[in-house]
């Protein structure tokens, strides 16, 4: 915990929309076709290691790759490989991607097998081998994360269900029906990486979820709820990590080297289910909401489903649905195309209607200071719009442009609606290229 | 359906406030101080505010639109804060000509020559009311006798600051505190009455348009160097501009630090220049040109009071 004295990290107040809080996680029937990417994590895409006409089952391997930072990708349905094409990331990236056709049956493939873990190297190899990686949004590939350089100094595990975002409530779906899960994965991961306390940092807007994990840990030394204060990001890395320990994650490091590991809930609580079943991650719990989806809910869903199949089956759109987001509305991509598959990292599909998507003008920037009052990191937003305008690479430097994590509080409070996040975001790049 | 969706860079949601909804919630703030010097200084009063008004929303169109040809500035609602705060700077009796001129001043050579709303350095209102002062000394310090609120107990025309500074003059007496609170007195248009300038400032902080920073250092300044000056520190607070400037003037976005350490430098500086030239200089009044000194600093003091960033690492 951050001392008393010491300073609150800022935020924003976002209208919360947790339309679908009560909504209980229904899993949808198998699409006809699933668009299965190579690339679903940070880091390297993988290599197809099927072959159009094969027949795959849910749960074989699809891709891999020896690079270090990237993560498996299995099949998430059994059927038949129709195409094997290029893909275009929400993001922007180009890879491949694994088409397949499915026959509805969901064979699981027979290899699969829990793995055997009595060690740590034992406990990375298999969450690499079950594809995981950080469910919360990142997708930064689990196995890397479990094995830091300096395992050593790392004592502390955080387990995130700040979920800060607007709308998306599947996190919160997840603390209530697969409690025992996550507490399974707790304990593993403590016990592997001799870690010796953890502490579940939960937004105050979910009680129930806070009252289920509270009730969850109590015979557990060491591990406890943080109730944290329902201000957008909490539920940011950097964030969590200094609420719930009081540390701060240095420019250029990783939290490890402030001796924590930060986990999302869906991931600890898949690490755990894998564990236990060997089947790997191949399909999401996610939230399907905004104002064009006919019934909003979560809904658990094969990776690779398109949008348009899981709209369908929240009943389908109600109004013209003007703008698709992947993720939530603080920091969700907007896609062109309800033909966009899920991926391992999405927690939302939001497809809002004319009313939700009005758009704003940019106008001359009135230097009010909110954007200011806004950053967690206490960034000028402000002065690095001008800075990224005037193409001053050294300015953008000296201002730490690096160390923002575009969770957009800027751009949200700004009165001449600018587009402060993005121009952080193209700021970073900027510098990227100037060195 | 069409496939075509818009395409926007998160976030996605934004808070709802805009450039005009502040701009509009400043003229909420100073309806109470309008009211006021109508019941104060009568129909003129109105009629002064209303040409400024009108006034320099002509001049940001005729500079933005008609002269430069970029786009039209008027519904951000900035020129109707600029005009009317020039206007609470004016003694009630001022040729209109000269208030007009004032806001040409205020909104086309202050405001839209360095780059219009937000790339100002100086405060518009406040160089046009300089500006006037420095030009027509004689009219700007011709002070109409007060009103009661009904018409009645007239008190001395002169300002307070004027009576004090000036004693040798045999100057009328001083209004009592009460008329000072309640605004009357001789003096700029909008400045007399605290109780409404207050019931503003107080909106504007409620509303997180301003904080509280500004005002309360600038008036504890004024109060602080009045008590080491040998002055009475009640009437040096509300006998002059300090209330409307510490509120309405030195809040100004563009031309005030934004960050809130820098607030403070700036506001007590606000407060020494301003008693400095109360106490020493020959002008009975300085809450303008310390705003305008202030302004000029500010980008300085922004660069000394950067904060920094969260795990951000000197190299």
């Amino acid at each position: 915990m951050p001392s008393l004295f010491s300073k609150a990290l800022n935020g924003v107040s976002v209208k919360h929309c947790k339309n679908t809080a009560n909504s209980a996680a229904v899993r949808m029937p198998v699409p006809d076709k699933v668009v299965i990417p190579m690339i679903q994590h940070m880091g390297a895409p993988c290599e197809p290691l099927v072959k159009v006409k094969d027949t795959v089952t849910v749960g074989q391997l699809l891709g891999d790759t020896d690079a270090f930072l990237s993560a498996p990708i299995h099949s998430s349905v059994s059927g038949t490989v129709t195409a094997i094409e290029e893909f275009i990331t929400p993001g922007g990236d180009k890879c491949k991607s694994v088409v397949i056709t499915t026959d509805k049956l969901q064979t699981p493939c027979p290899d699969l097998a829990p793995p055997v873990v009595n060690s740590r190297e034992d406990l990375i190899k298999a969450v690499r081998a079950c594809g995981l990686v950080g469910l919360g949004g990142a997708g930064f590939p689990t196995h890397i994360k479990l094995n830091p350089k300096n395992l050593a100094d790392v004592d502390t595990l955080v387990i995130n269900g700040a979920e800060c975002e607007p709308f998306i409530t599947c996190d919160m779906r997840l603390m209530l029906e697969r409690t025992a899960s996550i507490v399974d994965g707790i304990k593993v991961v403590m016990k592997y990486l001799e870690l010796t306390s953890c502490v579940i940092g939960i937004e105050s807007n979910k009680p129930e979820a806070i009252a289920a994990m509270t009730e969850a840990v109590s015979g557990m030394e060491n591990v406890r709820v943080l109730t944290m204060k329902a201000l957008y990001p909490r539920g940011a890395e950097k964030v969590i990590i200094y609420e719930a320990t009081g540390r701060v994650v240095e420019e250029g490091k990783l939290p490890a080297d402030a001796g924590v590991i930060a986990m999302n809930v869906a991931t600890i609580s898949k690490l755990a289910d894998y564990l236990k079943t060997g089947m790997p991650l191949v399909e999401k719990m996610l939230t399907v909401d905004g104002g064009a989806v006919a019934e909003p809910k979560n809904i658990i869903a094969p990776i690779g489903t398109a949008i348009k199949d899981m709209i369908a089956f929240c009943g389908g759109y109600k109004s013209e649905p003007k703008k698709l987001l992947m993720g939530g509305p603080m920091m969700g991509i907007s896609v062109y195309s309800d033909d966009f598959p899920l991926l391992k990292n999405n927690n939302a599909i939001l497809a809002f209607d004319e009313a939700q998507c009005r758009p704003v003008k940019e106008s001359a920037c009135i230097r009010c200071g909110r954007c200011l009052r806004a950053c967690p990191f206490d960034l000028a937003p402000a002065a690095m719009d001008k800075a990224y305008h005037m193409g001053n690479v050294d300015k953008l430097r000296e201002l730490k442009v690096n160390l923002c994590m575009e969770c957009g509080c800027c751009s949200y409070v700004c009165p001449a609606h600018r587009e402060l996040a993005m121009y952080n975001k193209l700021g970073k790049r900027l510098l990227r290229e100037a060195k | 359906m069409s496939n075509l969706k818009v395409i926007a860079p998160a976030p996605h949601f934004r808070s709802g406030e805009n450039t005009s909804s502040i701009m509009l919630s400043v003229v909420a703030a100073l309806i109470p101080a309008v009211v006021i010097s109508f019941l104060v200084f009568g129909p003129r009063a109105l009629l002064l505010e209303a040409v400024c008004v009108v006034a320099s929303v002509f001049f940001e169109y005729l500079f933005r639109v008609l002269m430069c040809g970029r786009d039209n500035t008027i519904w951000d609602c900035s020129a109707i804060v600029t005009g009317l705060l020039l206007a609470f700077n004016l003694p009630v009796g001022i040729p209109l000509w000269m208030a007009v001129l004032g806001c040409a001043v205020a909104i086309i050579v202050t405001k839209q020559l360095f780059g219009g709303i937000g790339q100002n350095f100086a405060n518009p209102a406040i160089v046009g009311r300089i500006f006037l002062l420095v030009s027509f000394g004689g009219r700007m310090t011709t002070w109409a006798a007060p009103n009661g609120y009904f018409g009645v107990d007239a008190v001395s025309g002169a300002t307070p600051l004027a009576i004090l500074k000036n004693p040798e003059l045999g100057l009328k007496p001083l209004p009592d505190m009460l008329n000072m609170l309640l605004g009357i007195r001789g003096g700029s248009v909008g400045e007399t009455c605290i109780v409404a300038l207050l019931i503003g400032g107080v909106y504007l902080i409620w509303k997180k348009v301003i904080t509280a920073t500004t005002p309360v250092v600038f008036l504890a300044t004024i109060a602080v160097l009045s008590l080491c000056f040998g002055l009475n520190p009640a009437y040096e607070l509300v006998a002059g501009g300090a209330v409307l400037g510490a509120f309405f003037m030195a809040t100004d976005y563009a031309t005030s630090p934004v960050t809130e350490s820098g607030k403070v430098i700036f506001a007590l500086g606000c407060g020494i220049i301003t008693m400095l030239i109360r106490a020493f200089a020959s002008y009975p009044e300085g809450v303008s040109f310390s705003i305008l000194l202030m302004n000029i600093l500010t980008p300085h003091i922004d660069n000394l009071t950067r904060k920094k960033p969260f795990g951000g690492v000197v190299k």
